[in-house]
């Protein structure tokens, strides 16, 4: 049994009128990979987006419950979402880099942060980009547009662009759905290698994927988290009728 | 009957016309004033005073009044446009009360004759608070003009800016004001400059408001509250009242080459400030 890293406490998600997550308990372990699954609607993309807050973005939106980072609420008064957001990256589902260089995408992020001695700033760059298996394709051309990568390379530098932060938790929002097969493959294996420092939570639509690639899979169904437990139980075993009846293709 | 292929071919037809014409159109005016123009030009018809109300010497005042007055319809007009333009686009609620106001007078003002906002410059700036006809009299009257131009096209080029910017800067810890100064204003910077070079285009050419405010004396402004007259004021007033034909042509063929040249310098200067630059 590993450390808890995240413990979700009956989170509620309202849009205005609309109640999108239903009481979503959920205890997230350090170090592992927990995947969410769910028909398209199902909330677990909004579940992944209580734990950086980034739901707030949107207007109208309310949050009830409670998630806590290391015991300590992520919903508190005072709490600085800067820095909450330091600790729990993102990678979203279409690679989005910035209209700028390699790296200045990836120093971005330790910039905003008040890091300024260019040493440390590459210094960043070339460990973040080694991190996400990137480095080797682009050290000789880290100052071209970010643009010119192809699709696979660039979800690889938003990822170095969110190390470089030095977060503790990497949230990931169907980082696969945009890429080509060989591409996904080479995501999956640096997912793979991430959940050593690294707590991750991955939303995916994909089945296979998720019993690939996680220790702990929730599957969430109408905005309710309907079963979750080890991947092997539920693929093999699922206990709730409704998760079976999903991961045998009878529905989504 | 007409089969659909043929039916292609004449619609593929008239927009060729139609781009033909424009370029055409022109090619005409430029010729015409080149031609006319250019036996006028010479050094000292740029680089000297004019004298005798400008049937001799050159029309050097009337450059520096222009890009003077522009200049500084700018530096006040930029700052407020795009501030405002900011505003609506990333802060104001949607479909807010002060929004809408922003963008209803926004739109009010775009549709509002140069006269107008001269008559009112006049009564304003140069009588009510004594600025007199002057640089700082026509490029406030300039700015108001300018205003919601470079309002709109900014806040059209920031909400071009992909969404999942913002999301991914956030995301990454930044604040909100870091997005929009990091992320957002830079690669919206190309929209902005379009708006920028409109308004130069309609700062240079604008006559009327600025014989209300800025007056037309031929002497070389050396302070904000000297008055100056611009050079599409002189062409006017050369043409007008008989002073040189062939002068006034000369001018205009100026503006034409002024015009350019501050577009280009404006375009080089403003992406050199920006990513998007080294990006492309």
């Amino acid at each position: 049994m590993s450390q808890l890293k995240l413990k979700s406490e009956n989170i509620k998600v309202f849009y205005k009128d609309f109640q999108a997550l239903y009481d979503v308990n959920m205890d997230i372990e350090e170090n592992r990979v927990t995947a969410l699954i769910g028909p398209s609607g199902c909330g677990k993309s909004t579940f992944l987006r209580t734990i950086n807050r980034l739901n707030e973005l949107i207007e109208g939106t309310r949050t009830e419950g409670q998630i806590y980072l290391d015991e300590r609420p992520i919903y508190e008064k005072d709490r600085d979402v800067v820095e909450l957001r330091k600790k729990v990256g993102m990678v979203f589902q279409k690679p989005s880099v910035f209209p700028m260089s390699i790296y200045e995408n990836v120093a971005y992020g330790p910039r905003i942060h008040g890091i300024k001695d260019r040493n440390r700033l590459s210094e960043i760059v070339e460990r973040s980009l080694k991190a996400a298996n990137l480095w080797n394709e682009i050290s000789d051309r880290l100052n071209s547009p970010a643009a010119r990568l192809s699709g696979g390379q660039q979800q690889r530098l938003v990822i170095a662009r969110v190390l470089a932060v030095e977060p503790e938790v990497i949230l990931m929002d169907e980082p696969a759905s945009a890429l080509d097969p060989i591409s996904t493959s080479r995501l999956e294996d640096l997912i793979a290698e991430l959940k050593k420092n690294y707590t991750i939570v991955i939303v995916t639509h994909n089945m296979q994927q998720a019993a690939r690639i996680s220790d702990y899979t929730g599957f969430f169904l109408n905005g309710q988290l309907v079963e979750f437990s080890c991947t092997d139980e539920l693929f093999v075993n699922p206990r709730d009728k409704r998760t079976e009846d999903y991961i045998t293709g009878r529905f989504g | 009957m007409l089969t659909n292929n043929t039916r292609e071919k004449f619609i593929k037809a008239f927009f060729w016309l139609a781009g033909l014409i424009i370029v055409t159109i022109l090619f005409i005016i430029i010729a015409y004033i080149a031609i006319k123009g250019v036996s006028a030009i010479s050094l000292d018809f740029i680089f000297e005073a004019p004298r005798r109300a400008g049937k001799e010497g050159g029309i050097w005042t009337t450059i520096v009044s222009t890009v003077y007055l522009t200049l500084v319809s700018l530096i006040i007009a930029v700052p407020l446009g795009v501030g405002s333009a900011i505003h609506l686009e990333e802060y104001a609620p949607r479909r807010s009360w002060f929004a809408n106001l922003v963008n209803l007078t926004a739109e009010t003002l775009a549709g509002i004759p140069s006269i107008v906002f001269g008559l009112f410059g006049f009564v304003f700036f140069v009588i009510f608070l004594q600025m007199g006809w002057s640089i700082i009299s026509g490029s406030l009257t300039m700015a108001i003009m300018i205003l919601p131009t470079i309002t709109r096209t900014a806040q059209e080029a920031i909400l071009a800016v992909p969404a999942e910017y913002r999301e991914n800067s956030l995301a990454l810890g930044a604040s909100k004001w870091q997005t929009i100064s990091r992320v957002v204003l830079p690669s919206a910077v190309p929209g902005i400059i379009t708006g920028i070079i409109l308004s130069i285009g309609r700062a240079v050419g604008e006559t009327a408001a600025l014989i209300l405010t800025a007056g037309s004396s031929l002497g070389m402004p050396e302070g904000l509250l000297d008055p100056a007259r611009t050079m599409s004021v002189h062409l006017y007033i050369l043409a007008m009242e008989g002073i040189s034909m062939d002068r006034a042509f000369g001018t205009a063929f100026l503006i034409i080459g002024l015009i350019v040249i501050i577009n280009y310098l404006a375009n080089l200067s403003l992406r050199r400030m920006s990513y998007v630059n080294r990006q492309i």
